[in-house]
């Protein structure tokens, strides 16, 4: 008795679910939930419509406004500039702190490990208040200073708050870290600095970059605390375009947060690109 | 072993203690040039403390060490004439092969070209030539140890230290990197220390053994020395498979010696006098494969020793488990009052196996050379 031929489906693969009609769709649907109102607003940069409610046709117009508009310049290089100097500042010092409290041993060691949580527990307006409150009531930081100093009230509440982020982030990355390999290079002759450079930077390297992509961004579209300490002059992108809605949302709004967001993904684009490129010559065994 | 050769590590009297526990109790050992040194333990016996005292990563509480009849310990670690092998390896994830290898002369300020060559050097001492370009995620986990051991080489110690340096790697390769350490201590020289619970790696690699046990010094010896005049219980059992027995010295003469062994329903003879109280406890331990399987039964007189007088050093038994491994068996002999002994029997030809089965009644049997008297 011949048995009859085995004809049994392979069953797919875990890939190949998203070849099937119900994934695709939900996968589609997904998509679009969550990047709908990017591009809504995107679109409607280009509305030729001063009330921006229905589409009018397409124009440029509202992106040579907002580029002519010497305010949100102003707001944007503000917002720019604060970015840099508290993820430099904030890097270095979550770095500092991380490197603290992996390497010593303290008496307020864990009073310290709380305290460090606090800003990112701490409701952001709370936070707003507090600083208001210190840079009114305890140091008043002068508002006529020059550019960029008359942002000094503005950064330093932004450190306070993202650099606890940064050295969460390097704190992680050092809790990885094989201590055989520090001594190793001392066993090979290298001293406290020698190791701290060749062995511990490079090891910290991916939580340096992940801490400042944080610190930067957290900083670029922080809105409660900077409105709380930013004054008429020392304006920021987002608190310009928050009173810039209070009266209508107008296309340049959309254009302006248009150029934000592309600014936004071509500089993550960039440290990708970084520290790919960082792999890659690692790999060919080039640098040092 | 090169006797005569001069000393070149020296521990006089170290102690180390953590808190209230002592990991390394008063130990003084010399360890001459040149030696493949061993220090064997079990685990927590403080030959990795004792190991890293060498190296600089823990100081002495008491005692001290010198090499080179320098007294260093109080000596950092980076300006000691000794480099390790780390049992993680340690290999600088972020630096190449040749990197990793030229790591330690960059930091003296070797120059550029006398560093590539001499990394060149150490790459193919451990036959790791044309590998100085790549990362050691691409190494396999013997070539990364390769990496390490030519990592310390390069800097010319006087001693090379060694954490478990078998102990990551598979079987097979293990056996390899034992002949391939043997040959590379040969061809350059340097006195290797190295430290390892294994007894195979120390037996099988090291011209001498050191055998710790909870923070103290058991037996320093060669490793034929340490397997067959072993000097407690301890060394005795830790090293390789042993039969032990209670007895106490009922004849001690010059040339030879009785032990009546309550297990054993016949005295234990041997051809040497021990240097013991009469009456003393002591302990014979008798190794496996110096133990005699012989039929037992009907017609079948006890096999008669040359070396024996009659009725020492012969037993009758019941063989109760079978471990065949191939090159050699392993019999379970249950005496009569139900004392377990091992006895080893080489299978010379190929069905050698099949001489004896699952409850034969056996003689066991033993040369009066054979056994080994402990007093501790």
């Amino acid at each position: 008795m011949n048995a009859p031929p085995a004809v049994r489906r392979t069953p797919p693969g875990p890939l190949d679910y998203l070849g099937r009609w119900p994934i695709r769709t939900w996968l589609i649907l997904v998509v679009i939930y969550l990047y709908a109102p990017l591009i809504t607003l995107m679109a409607f940069s280009f509305n030729d419509s001063r009330r921006n409610i229905v589409w009018r046709g397409f124009t440029l117009k509202y992106y040579a406004q907002t580029l002519a508009d010497s305010d949100l310049i102003t707001a944007f290089a503000n917002s720019l500039t604060i970015a840099a100097v508290s993820t430099v500042v904030s890097v270095v010092l979550g770095a500092l702190t991380a490197l603290l409290l992996w390497r010593f041993r303290f008496p307020a060691k864990p009073a310290l490990e709380g305290a460090l949580a606090l800003p990112i527990v701490v409701p952001e307006i709370c936070m707003g208040v507090a600083m208001l409150v210190f840079f009114t009531q305890i140091v008043r930081w002068p508002t006529d200073l020059i550019w960029p100093l008359n942002l000094g009230a503005i950064i330093i509440s932004h450190i306070s708050f993202s650099f606890s982020f940064v050295a969460i982030v390097i704190r992680g990355r050092l809790a990885s870290f094989n201590r055989e390999l520090e001594e190793a290079a001392k066993d090979l002759g290298a001293g406290e600095w020698r190791i701290f450079r060749d062995i511990l930077i490079p090891h910290m390297r991916p939580g340096l970059l992940a801490g400042a992509l944080l610190a930067f961004t957290l900083s670029l579209d922080d809105f409660v605390i900077t409105f709380f300490t930013s004054g008429p002059d020392t304006t920021t992108f987002p608190v310009k375009v928050y009173s810039m809605v209070r009266f209508s949302v107008t296309p340049e709004v959309n254009a302006a947060s248009t150029l934000l967001i592309v600014l936004t993904v071509a500089l993550t684009a960039v440290a990708l690109r970084l520290q790919g490129a960082d792999v890659a010559r690692a790999e060919t065994g080039e640098g040092l | 072993m090169n006797t005569g050769a001069k000393t070149i590590i020296r521990f006089e009297n170290v102690t180390k203690a953590f808190g209230k526990v002592i990991a390394v109790d008063d130990v003084t050992l010399a360890i001459e040039e040149g030696e493949f040194f061993a220090l064997l333990g079990p685990s927590g016996c403080g030959k990795t403390t004792l190991l890293r005292m060498l190296a600089g990563f823990e100081t002495p509480s008491a005692g001290r060490i010198l090499i080179d009849g320098q007294d260093i310990s109080r000596t950092p670690p980076n300006r000691r004439p000794v480099n390790m092998v780390f049992q993680s390896y340690a290999v600088f994830p972020h630096m190449s092969v040749a990197e990793n290898v030229g790591y330690g002369l960059r930091v003296d300020g070797v120059a550029t070209a006398e560093r590539a060559r001499r990394v060149e050097e150490a790459l193919a001492l451990v036959k790791l030539e044309g590998y100085g370009a790549r990362k050691p995620d691409q190494l396999s986990g013997g070539q990364r140890q390769r990496v390490a051991i030519a990592r310390a080489l390069v800097k010319r110690p006087r001693v090379l230290l060694l954490d478990e340096p078998l102990s990551a790697l598979d079987a097979k390769l293990r056996e390899q990197m034992r002949s391939e350490l043997a040959q590379l201590q040969e061809k350059v020289g340097i006195t290797f220390l190295f430290v390892t619970h294994d007894q195979d790696e120390a037996l099988a690699m090291a011209t001498r053994c050191a055998v710790m046990n909870r923070g103290l010094l058991q037996q320093v010896a060669t490793p034929s020395d340490l397997y067959e005049y072993p000097n407690s219980r301890f060394v005795a059992d830790f090293i390789g498979s042993v039969n032990l027995f209670e007895g106490r010295l009922v004849v001690d003469e010059p040339d030879h010696a009785v032990v009546a062994a309550p297990d054993l329903p016949t005295p234990v003879f041997l051809d040497h006098g021990v240097t013991g109280a009469h009456e003393a406890t002591v302990w014979v331990a008798l190794r496996p494969e110096k133990i005699e399987l012989h039929k037992r039964g009907e017609g079948r007189p006890a096999p008669a020793l040359e070396d024996t007088p009659k009725g020492h050093n012969q037993v009758a038994g019941v063989i109760r488990q079978i471990a065949y491994l191939g090159s050699e068996s392993v019999y379970e002999v249950e005496l009569e009052g139900g004392r377990m002994v091992r006895a080893l029997r080489s299978n010379l030809a190929r069905r050698d196996q099949e001489d004896f089965t699952w409850d034969e009644p056996v003689w066991l049997a033993w040369h009066a050379c054979s056994p080994a008297i402990l007093l501790s």
